[in-house]
């Protein structure tokens, strides 16, 4: 059993099933804007207002906003416990990715439910 | 035949180089990488490498042939050299440290393996005789129990060379599936919380180059699937 704090979600298996389940989340948010796009061929800006203040449009964004970020910590944890081994820089890299996640995160709620 | 040689004597070298042999390779005949080398050694007696059993039983002459990881012994020239040019390059097992020439330092590797406690555990008590098993139960150990440790497939793992004192790595998960899947074995729950960590099992990234090395055709990358799963059956 090899100890390890910063990784996200405890043990092993559960960064592995919270990585496997926003890989899905984000590919079917990804292909239904893909979607939307080619079936709106003359896309206008008020279309594409009109799809994100629908409700259920702001939800599926929320959950895709939250997944990146939990599959871009996992991710970008693994990195650096594969590629940087001094402790100290490694800490350092995952703080600024940790502040990167928490401001994306934010800054997505604010765009999606500001004003 | 060009046979170039990864050489190291941390005695006498400041830093590892390859040497080059010019070895007569009988007319008609397809020896294998191991006779090469013994060719080598009849020309050049200081160049190391480990050998016993001389036919993939024993797995101590695991090297990279021409970029690719293999047991010496029962890899051909042909296969070594296709669709390449006629040089023999050998170096040694990659990631793990040099003791001499093709000799690398197993310790991590061993002690990977003998942190999943390769043996049977059950605490029932023993029978007269011996713990049976159906026909299906010991089929569940095939392409499991045949692993020599040769220790082609860990060393042939990025994600071993990047942690090797964390990930178990391709040849020790093969074996603690083994014993995962043993019915003889009664440590089941204690062997899968064992491994339930960030990188015992799951630092595996399915890339399966320890698959496409293996001398004896196993598939380590399967056998962390079952245990992934298990893992997964035991927490859902």
């Amino acid at each position: 059993m090899v100890a390890s704090i910063t990784n996200l979600g405890r043990s092993g298996l559960y960064d592995w099933v919270i990585q496997r389940t926003t890989a899905v989340i984000l590919a079917v948010y990804t292909l239904f804007l893909l979607g939307f796009v080619i079936a709106h061929p003359d896309l206008q800006y008020s279309d594409w207002q009109g799809l994100f203040s629908c409700t259920a449009m702001k939800i599926a964004s929320l959950l895709a906003l939250v997944s990146i970020c939990a599959h871009g910590w996992v991710g970008m944890w693994t990195i650096a416990t594969d590629y940087i081994h001094a402790t100290g820089i490694r800490f350092l890299f995952l703080l600024v990715v940790a502040a990167f996640v928490f401001v994306y995160l934010v800054w997505g709620i604010d765009i999606l439910w500001g004003a | 035949m060009l046979v170039s040689i990864y050489r190291y004597n941390p005695e006498k070298d400041e830093a590892p180089y390859m040497q080059d042999y010019d070895i007569a390779i009988p007319a008609g005949k397809d020896l294998m990488v191991l006779d090469v080398l013994n060719l080598v050694k009849e020309q050049d007696s200081s160049v190391a490498y480990r050998r016993s059993c001389r036919e993939g039983v024993c797995g101590s002459d695991g090297m990279n042939i021409n970029g690719k990881n293999g047991l010496a012994c029962i890899t051909p020239i042909s296969e070594a050299t296709k669709g390449k040019n006629d040089k023999l390059i050998l170096r040694p097992l990659p990631g793990m440290p040099v003791i001499r020439d093709l000799v690398i330092d197993m310790a991590v590797f061993y002690k990977q393996y003998e942190s999943i406690k390769p043996y049977l555990d059950n605490d029932t008590p023993a029978p007269a005789i011996e713990r049976l098993q159906s026909p299906e139960e010991r089929a569940k150990l095939d392409g499991l129990y045949e692993c020599i440790l040769c220790a082609c497939c860990s060393t042939s793992c990025p994600s071993f060379w990047w942690n090797p004192e964390k990930f178990v790595g391709p040849a020790g998960l093969l074996q603690a599936y083994r014993f995962l899947a043993d019915t003889r074995d009664t440590s089941t729950q204690e062997r899968l919380a064992e491994l339930d960590d960030p990188f015992s099992v799951f630092r595996c990234r399915g890339i399966m180059n320890c698959v496409n090395v293996c001398p004896k055709g196993l598939n380590p990358t399967r056998a962390i699937g079952h245990i992934r799963n298990m893992l997964l059956q035991r927490e859902i």
